[in-house]
């Protein structure tokens, strides 16, 4: 196993625990902080090819994962105040019990 | 017989001529005005009609005067006004209007003596409260009477003659509340309707010979010799030229109009309207139209006439026109009714009217048409001034006595009474009647008629002397007291007596202006008239008979009257006839046993056809239509909706069955957006592998 | 692969364990920041060490601190009666653990292509800089206009309505 094998099974692992959360966790802030872990797993994925890749002297898996962590940043922002919202206007944040669109 | 006169054509009309239209179109416009009126405007609607006529009148004396200047200058005046009304490719109708001799003398009579009887219905009309119509419709009639006078056109003239049979229908039944008089309407309407059927298929077939309906047309109208040489070579059915025959026809519809033997019922019962209208339309004027026509189609009746010789048609009429004289006179003897008498005497003066036209020609016939219009409006107007007085009483039987009660009327009605029997040299009708027995003594064809209308002058005698016996002299039978008729009633009585003994002047042998006139001619004072073979002991014959008429009346009538449920004089003598007389010879009953029975039987069987085979058909296809409306409803519930309505429960169960998608969870989502980015990597992979 | 890696390895994915399992939401967020700190080691051991630095600024600094925030804000310390997990948690084992397999399956399928160790890179904060400047310079501004735009929406969406809610 390289190591670039190896940090790529992280990843994947921890991206798998990620959507696991988000999948199955009641709490709406923990779905989002599932999706940030999937977010943490996609960036490892990029500095590993960055370190393992044929010309790391590009810079292109670093930017990459400099403008991810930003971008999840500002995700991270708007997400949670939107369920700040939400729990202001159902007085929960159940996930289980937000079925309006139901259709 | 008289020798056909040809009138010089004129190039340019005269003034006169050209606003001759306005003669009946003044009347027509009062009475369209007077439509409009309200039911009290009862003076507006009489002066309108009296104004009318009026103009009517002086309009009719310029051309009177017109025509007779020219007559003084030796110029025979026949002044057409022409124009085309319908073009229709080769063919044209034309429609026109003529000034003639003719056609002045009738312009005068009918506006003269219709504005007196105008004046007489504002006093004799005065309590009926549908008087504003009364005038609507008069001014009506003597529009279309005026029309019927001037017209040029076989065109114009037949359609103011339905004028005038409409306005005679509709004031026949003025009182249209009465059953009696509404019956009557609709019976004079209908019969005069056969004669104008005969009257149309003439019009047709003289339109379809000679392609034009204008009798004088500079040449080229079909009472001039061209027109009439062509119809004489069109040989007919029954030995008769086109000529004779469509004579015929235009006869058929002259007897019906003025009331000749067969189509004469119609007459006595028209005395259910008013007795103004009595005495204009069926004294007068209307009837006198049929006179008139014959008059104006004259050329086309005498076509073919050798020297002194008669044709087919004019044959037909002296016999239609004699019959009818006896006929109606034997009738007139057995009537109780004060109009009924009258009217009958009416009829039986129609058929001296035709008779001298048969016989004698246009003068002959038209100076008895013009004597008789105003001695027999005299009588009616006078009747109606009885009627008046007597308080709406009818039956001569219940009055009597009136000479001292109503003196006015006695004077002028004794005056009209004589004229009518003919009383010798005094009064016109002597001299009209005498015309026309003159030229039946002359007559080629055959003498019967000649004794057929002596024996009518006896009983014209007889039968009035009975009538003026029973309703002035005597005692009063009535109920309550009579008295004299207003002024607005006597004044016009006595402008007419004067006429009546006036008018015989100008058609004596002594100056036989009248003839002459009509012909063309000049003439002036000739005793050596009266020495004409026969003349003078055709006078004494007349007058023998007029006094042996009255002579007869009055032995029988002129002693103390029967009192009113006694019968009759001549009822005890000969019960049988009298009972014959006086139900008018059966000829109702008759018609009623044969034409009406036809065309009840005829309508009934039309009904049966119409209610059971057309509309049973009709009602059969209603049915098909009705079950076919059932099946399509059928199908339209059970299949189209059934099916479309199974159809949408499906789709809804499917759209319910898939909605079942949509959680409103979130988490439902991603997992089915992860195991969609599952099964696509999976793809991926495996077929980069491969 | 060295100790260290597979100590930092086994720190990360119990800390993720730990944050998608714990009950007490604070709990979470706090294993959550152990996971980030971990992933920031991997970053340094890779030889990134700017991203490791903005890994810690960013995420440990500001996102898990905006996390807890928001768990404060909306009283998920307390403990929820009908349990921390959904209903049907099966169902999303079950894709999670698929979702592991394809991956892992594709990481194993294709390990022999992937490439060798190398040469250790020298990335100095200059050259990220001027890279910054001049062939990402548009990335960099609309970054600039995200976090705006972002900081704007989340204020808005999050702000407190003075009449009605709540």
């Amino acid at each position: 196993m390289t190591p670039l094998a190896a940090y790529l099974l992280v990843a994947a692992l921890l991206f798998a625990i990620g959507l696991a959360g988000a999948l199955t966790r009641r709490n709406a802030i923990l779905v989002l902080i599932g999706i940030e872990l999937m977010l943490n797993a996609a960036n490892l994925n990029l500095i590993a090819f960055w370190r393992y890749g044929p010309h790391p002297e590009a810079l292109t898996g670093m930017m990459f994962a400099i403008f991810s962590i930003a971008v999840a940043a500002a995700e991270a922002a708007v997400g949670l105040g939107l369920v700040i919202q939400i729990h202001r206007h159902a007085k929960t944040t159940d996930l289980d019990q937000m079925n309006r669109m139901k259709g | 017989m008289q020798e056909s006169i040809s009138f010089t054509p004129q190039l340019a009309a005269s003034p006169i001529a050209e606003i001759l239209w306005l003669i009946p179109a003044v009347p027509m416009v009062a009475a369209g005005v007077a439509a409009l009126l309200k039911q009290a405007m009862r003076k507006t609607s009489a002066t309108l009609a009296i104004g009318s006529m009026t103009v009517s009148l002086l309009l009719s004396l310029v051309a009177f005067a017109h025509v007779i200047a020219g007559w003084a200058h030796g110029q025979a005046v026949r002044e057409t006004v022409n124009f085309t009304w319908i073009q229709a490719g080769a063919a044209n109708v034309d429609l026109g209007w003529v000034l003639d001799p003719l056609s002045a003398v009738m312009l005068v009579m009918v506006s003269f003596v219709g504005l007196l009887i105008f004046i007489y219905s504002t006093g004799y009309m005065a309590h009926d409260e549908n008087y504003t119509r009364f005038f609507c419709f008069l001014s009506l009639f003597a529009g279309a009477m005026l029309a019927v006078v001037i017209s040029n056109s076989l065109l114009l003239l037949f359609m103011g003659w339905e004028l005038v049979g409409l306005t005679s229908y509709l004031l026949i039944g003025f009182w249209y509340q009465k059953p009696s008089a509404a019956a009557a309407a609709k019976k004079a309407f209908l019969t005069t309707r056969v004669g104008d059927v005969f009257f149309l298929l003439g019009i047709v077939w003289l339109f379809a010979q000679t392609g034009t309906l204008l009798f004088y047309d500079h040449g080229a109208g079909s009472m001039e010799p061209g027109a009439l040489a062509a119809l004489l070579t069109q040989p007919a059915a029954l030995g008769l030229t086109a000529a004779g025959a469509i004579g015929l026809l235009i006869f058929a519809g002259a007897a019906g109009k003025s009331g000749q033997l067969p189509l004469h019922v119609w007459l006595p019962d028209a005395m259910e309207g008013p007795t103004p209208v009595s005495a204009l339309i069926h004294a007068a004027t209307m009837v006198a139209a049929g006179v008139y026509l014959i008059a104006r189609v004259y050329p086309l009746m005498q076509a073919g006439a050798l020297t002194g010789g008669s044709t087919t048609a004019l044959t037909v009429v002296t016999w239609v026109g004699a019959s009818t004289a006896v006929f109606a006179a034997l009738i007139a003897v057995a009537q109780n009714d004060i109009k009924r008498i009258l009217a009958y005497s009416t009829v039986s003066q129609l058929g001296y009217m035709m008779a001298g036209l048969g016989m004698g020609g246009v003068a002959v016939g038209m100076f008895h048409l013009i004597t008789h219009a105003f001695f027999k409006a005299l009588l009616f107007m006078g009747a109606g001034s009885v009627i008046h007085g007597c308080h709406e009483e009818q039956d001569i039987r219940k009055m009597g006595g009136l000479k001292a009660d109503m003196p006015l009327t006695f004077l002028t009605y004794t005056i009209g009474m004589l004229a009518l029997c003919g009383f010798p040299l005094l009064f016109s009708g002597f001299w009209s009647k005498d015309g026309i027995l003159e030229a039946a003594q002359h007559w080629s064809v055959a003498r019967a008629p000649f004794y057929m209308l002596v024996f009518g002058a006896l009983l014209t005698a007889f039968y009035m002397t009975r009538q003026v016996a029973y309703v002035f002299f005597g005692y009063w039978r009535g109920k309550k007291p009579a008295h004299e008729s207003p002024a607005a009633m006597t004044v016009p009585l006595a402008i007419l007596a004067f006429f009546a003994m006036a008018l015989g002047l100008i058609g004596t042998p002594l100056w036989p202006w009248f003839r002459a006139f009509l012909d063309g001619r000049a003439t002036g004072f000739d005793v050596h008239g009266f020495a004409e073979p026969g003349l003078l002991a055709l006078m004494g014959t007349s007058t023998v008979v007029v006094f042996l008429g009255l002579g007869l009346g009055w032995r029988l009538y002129g002693g103390p009257a029967p009192r009113p449920e006694e019968p009759d004089v001549l009822e005890k003598a000969v019960p049988l006839v009298w009972g014959w007389l006086q139900r008018k010879l059966y000829v109702d009953e008759l018609y009623g046993a044969t034409v009406i029975a036809f065309y009840g039987w005829w309508a009934r069987v039309s009904d049966w056809l119409d209610r059971r085979v057309w509309g049973g058909a009709v009602a059969g296809v209603a049915w098909a239509f009705g079950l076919w409306a059932q099946l399509n409803r059928f199908l339209d519930t059970n299949v189209v909706d059934g099916g479309f309505d199974k159809g949408c429960e499906e789709l809804s169960t499917g759209g319910g069955l898939l909605a079942q998608v949509q959680t409103g969870r979130v988490q439902t989502y991603l997992r089915i957006l992860a195991v969609a980015v599952v099964v696509l990597a999976a793809i991926l992979i495996w077929s980069s592998r491969a | 692969m060295s100790l260290v890696f597979y100590l930092i390895a086994a720190l990360v994915v119990a800390g993720g364990l730990a944050a998608m399992m714990l009950k007490n939401t604070v709990h979470c967020a706090l294993a959550v920041t152990v996971a980030f700190a971990g992933l920031a080691l991997l970053f340094l051991n890779l030889d990134a060490q700017f991203a490791g630095f903005a890994q810690i600024l960013v995420y440990i600094g500001a996102v898990a601190i905006l996390v807890v925030f928001a768990i404060l804000l909306t009283k998920g310390s307390e403990t929820p009666k009908d349990g921390v997990f959904s209903q049907t948690w099966l169902t999303g084992l079950a894709v999670a653990s698929a979702v592991f397999a394809v991956l892992g399956w594709a990481v194993l399928q294709t390990a022999p292509m992937l490439p060798r160790a190398t040469a250790t890179p020298v990335v100095s904060v200059q050259q990220i800089g001027q890279a910054l400047i001049g062939q990402y310079v548009l990335p960099l501004e609309i970054i600039a206009v995200l976090l705006t735009a972002a900081l704007i929406g989340a204020v808005i969406v999050a702000i407190h309505e003075k009449e009605g809610a709540n």
